[in-house]
């Protein structure tokens, strides 16, 4: 009884919080779906048919396509490398200040989204694909660390204490000790992050970090609609393609 | 494959079976990674070019103190009750769309399954577009919509809660759809064997089942959209975003880690929240 | 002298007190059992010799050395020449048998030999080598989660012979495999050490496995050295002592099978 008073009091609150929401934000549907309004929209979204297919455009929407499955590999491989280093430090192998601020740095690295990483980055490292790599290896580092570490957590130190005991260094002993076991496990997580990364690398460009979405950002801008229609599909292409892919492959080997 | 008996080389030393793949992944791999590390322009060097460096250390400089003055922190609340707002409004559009597709795309209502064990032709030619439309809906990216809608209904806030919406209909729809085929079907069948409406069926055989799995995916949903909404600014959707953008833009260091934090503080927060009304209410 | 314990207590952290006031030396070459019921403080002994853990009290030298007074180079020199087989292997289920036995002397390799054999073992000659005795060298490829529990113990067998010790020590080492396979298995491990002149030390719950192996026997209870004796000499009468229970009589365990039995029992609430 006080179980579902409870409940209902949360659901009353929950409720609250979407009455506030709407207010506050002051959406007038009303106005957007009437008279002129969806006129507009109407004529707007019209414009972007039929899309672009020239050759010249499909070969550049290729390679925007290409850099962006670059830009996410790469952004990938950085942040699984970055993330074991730091998992090792979060999961406490080398003492507990260590530990603390490795914690810390991990949640700050993960909680700054990719785009805003992205947003920083094309200052420190210049206009192009390059700051869109490093914005993805920084947040996705943050996730993967945090991931990495809770595995080390849960790996059995049996194995690594008896090769200490037998006389082998901390990183032999680590690599033939724990590594083995924890490795698949790492190897999966970042191949999921891999395919998250890879929608959002194709975004990243709205703030000039290369790929596909520099090109829809750019296009948009010039209200060149019939060039953004072919990005937009070549977003979509590439979504499904990997949606597919993986589903696939975790059939397959999951 | 192992278990055999090993072979021996030439000069009587065990030839190893993972050698060979070992060497061929090694390989592949520096042949995907050379023309990734080509397309991004990966070149660390920039990083340590002056006038980067130079642009960024004024920039960083900048970041020490932060801007704590009242009118900014007064901006600063206001955009974070509006990214709430709009990942709290876009999820409940979502839902408005989601619900009517997840019945319509779900096969776990099928009156003709029934008699025949499998749905009719009519009932499948409605299920498929409600799925494409979901697929669709969900693959490409809000921030996209966002972006478009921004040059359709005009910069602010509304662009984004339409983006959100579009995009986790076709999320919730989906995975709500997968819920209702995954629990127990005979009451429901019961009740549309009885002659009751979907409808009815729907509301006392399949949600009573279902219902704290939804309430537990859509929470987790609402977290997502939370993170979303605070990026919907940079295409001038209003919120977090738009006031980031602006602060980078205009190289205000101080404000950028007022922000930052602000951020680091809304994700944990929603984490925090979302794992509590998820005890709570399932 | 390669082992030697003046008055050696051992204190777990949890307060209870495994070892007390132990004086023991072992010569090199010499091949010793040490029996007793569970919970004796076999495997914290074991532990203790193979500086796994240290002594509470008193003093512990090993190959000559004090291993308290090493640190960083000179204790992993001390350790790798050291070698101790687990009961349960403590290998990762994904590793390679290969892998797993060349782990055996990481000790004595550079970091770098040690990485570069972890894609391509290096001294599979020498890995093979080592399973042979063991009758396992057509596993040399497999992996570690698809043997049986007595195959996983001789590989952990194995990458100890692989280490080339000077002084072996086991703790149940055979206590997963039928009656023949145990009795072959202690015979390879005596024969090496016999060969090389070092000293083996091996706890055991089989009575009689001990006494047909093993020159000299230990037996320790509650913590306590109860008899040092040459096998021939261990009566039953210490045998009924070292194994008597206040609290219900627990059958002496004269033939290996129900040994064995009894071992496998014991396994899962062994303390370590």
């Amino acid at each position: 009884m006080k179980r579902q008073f409870e409940a209902l009091i949360w659901v009353a609150l929950l409720l609250a919080a979407v009455v506030a929401s709407f207010s506050w934000l002051k959406l007038d549907f009303v106005a957007l779906f009437a008279g002129d309004g969806l006129q507009q929209m109407h004529s707007y979204a019209a414009s972007f048919f039929p899309p672009d297919t020239s050759t010249n455009w499909l070969r550049q929407i290729f390679h925007g396509s290409l850099e962006t499955l670059a830009i996410s590999a790469i952004g990938t491989l950085l942040a699984a490398l970055a993330g074991a280093a730091l998992s090792l430090l979060a999961a406490g192998r080398l003492g507990t200040v260590a530990k603390l601020l490795a914690r810390l740095l991990l949640n700050a690295l993960r909680s700054i989204p990719e785009l805003v990483w992205a947003a920083l980055m094309v200052l420190a490292a210049g206009l192009g694909p390059f700051a869109g790599t490093l914005a993805l290896a920084l947040h996705t580092a943050g996730v993967l660390g945090r991931l990495f570490a809770e595995a080390l957590e849960n790996a059995p130190p049996g194995p690594t204490r008896a090769l200490r005991e037998a006389g082998a260094g901390p990183v032999a002993a680590f690599c033939y000790g724990t590594l083995p076991g924890v490795l698949a496990q790492w190897l999966s997580y970042t191949l999921y992050r891999w395919e998250n990364n890879i929608r959002m690398a194709a975004v990243l460009g709205f703030v000039g970090a290369g790929g596909l979405g520099q090109m829809l950002y750019v296009t948009l801008s010039l209200f060149q609609q019939p060039r953004a229609a072919s990005v937009i599909l070549a977003m979509l292409v590439m979504v499904l393609l990997v949606d597919a892919l993986s589903a696939w492959l975790r059939r397959r080997w999951g | 494959m192992y278990l055999s008996g090993t072979d021996v080389g030439v000069h009587g030393r065990p030839r190893d079976p993972a050698a060979l793949p070992r060497l061929l992944l090694i390989i592949l791999a520096l042949l995907v990674l050379w023309p990734g590390l080509v397309l991004t322009e990966f070149n660390l060097a920039t990083l340590v070019d002056p006038r980067n460096l130079d642009i960024f250390a004024r920039f960083l400089a900048g970041f020490w103190p932060p801007e704590l003055s009242s009118g900014f922190l007064t901006l600063l609340g206001k955009a974070t009750l509006e990214t709430l707002a709009m990942a709290t409004a876009g999820l409940v559009l979502a839902l408005l769309l989601a619900v009517p597709l997840s019945l319509i795309s779900s096969h776990a209502l099928s009156v003709s399954a029934l008699a025949r064990g499998q749905p009719s032709p009519v009932g499948r030619m409605l299920r498929y577009p409600a799925r494409l439309l979901l697929i669709i809906l969900r693959s490409i990216p809000e921030i996209v919509w966002a972006l478009l809608f921004v040059r359709a209904v005009g910069l602010g806030p509304t662009a984004g809660v339409l983006a959100i919406a579009i995009t986790y209909s076709g999320m919730l729809g989906k995975v709500y759809a997968e819920i209702y085929e995954s629990v127990d079907r005979r009451p429901a069948q019961a009740l549309l064997q009885a002659g009751s409406s979907r409808l009815a069926a729907f509301c006392y055989g399949i949600l009573p089942a279902a219902a704290q799995e939804l309430t537990s995916y859509t929470l987790y949903r609402w977290e997502c959209a939370i993170r979303a909404s605070v990026i919907m600014g940079f295409v001038g959707a209003g919120g977090l975003g738009q006031m980031i953008d602006l602060s980078i833009r205009m190289f205000a260091g101080g404000e950028v880690v007022t922000i930052l934090l602000t951020f680091l503080v809304l994700v944990l927060a929603a984490d925090q929240l979302s794992n509590l009304l998820r005890r709570r209410l399932a | 002298m390669t082992v030697r314990l003046d008055g050696v207590g051992l204190t777990h952290p949890g307060g209870f007190q495994a070892l007390h006031d132990i004086d023991l030396s072992i010569n090199q070459g010499e091949r010793v059992a040490i029996i007793g019921p569970s919970g004796a403080g076999k495997t914290s002994l074991l532990r203790l010799l193979g500086t796994g853990l240290a002594p509470s009290t008193g003093q512990l030298h090993l190959l000559g050395v004090d291993p308290a007074t090493l640190k960083g180079q000179a204790l992993r020199r001390l350790r790798a020449r050291i070698g101790l087989i687990h009961q349960s292997p403590p290998l990762p289920p994904r590793q390679r048998v290969v892998t797993a036995v060349l782990a055996g002397r990481l000790g004595q390799w550079s970091l770098l030999r040690s990485l570069i054999s972890l894609c391509y073992p290096l001294d599979s000659a020498g890995a093979r080598a080592a399973l042979e005795p063991l009758d396992l060298q057509d596993k040399l490829f497999a992996r570690c989660d698809q043997l049986s529990g007595g195959q996983l113990q001789r590989v952990g067998i194995a990458r100890v012979l692989y280490q080339r010790a000077d002084l072996l020590l086991a703790d149940e080492p055979v206590s997963a495999m039928d009656p023949v396979l145990a009795d072959h298995t202690l015979n390879v491990l005596g024969k090496v050490a016999a060969e090389r002149q070092i000293s083996l030390v091996a706890s055991l719950h089989a009575v009689d496995l001990a006494l047909r192996h093993f020159p000299r026997i230990i037996g320790l209870r509650a913590g306590r050295v109860l008899f040092d004796l040459p096998a021939e000499r261990v009566s039953q009468a210490e045998l009924d002592q070292l194994y008597s229970n206040d609290s219900f009589n627990e059958p002496v365990f004269a033939d290996p099978v129900s040994a064995i039995a009894a071992a496998s029992l014991e396994a899962p609430r062994r303390c370590t």
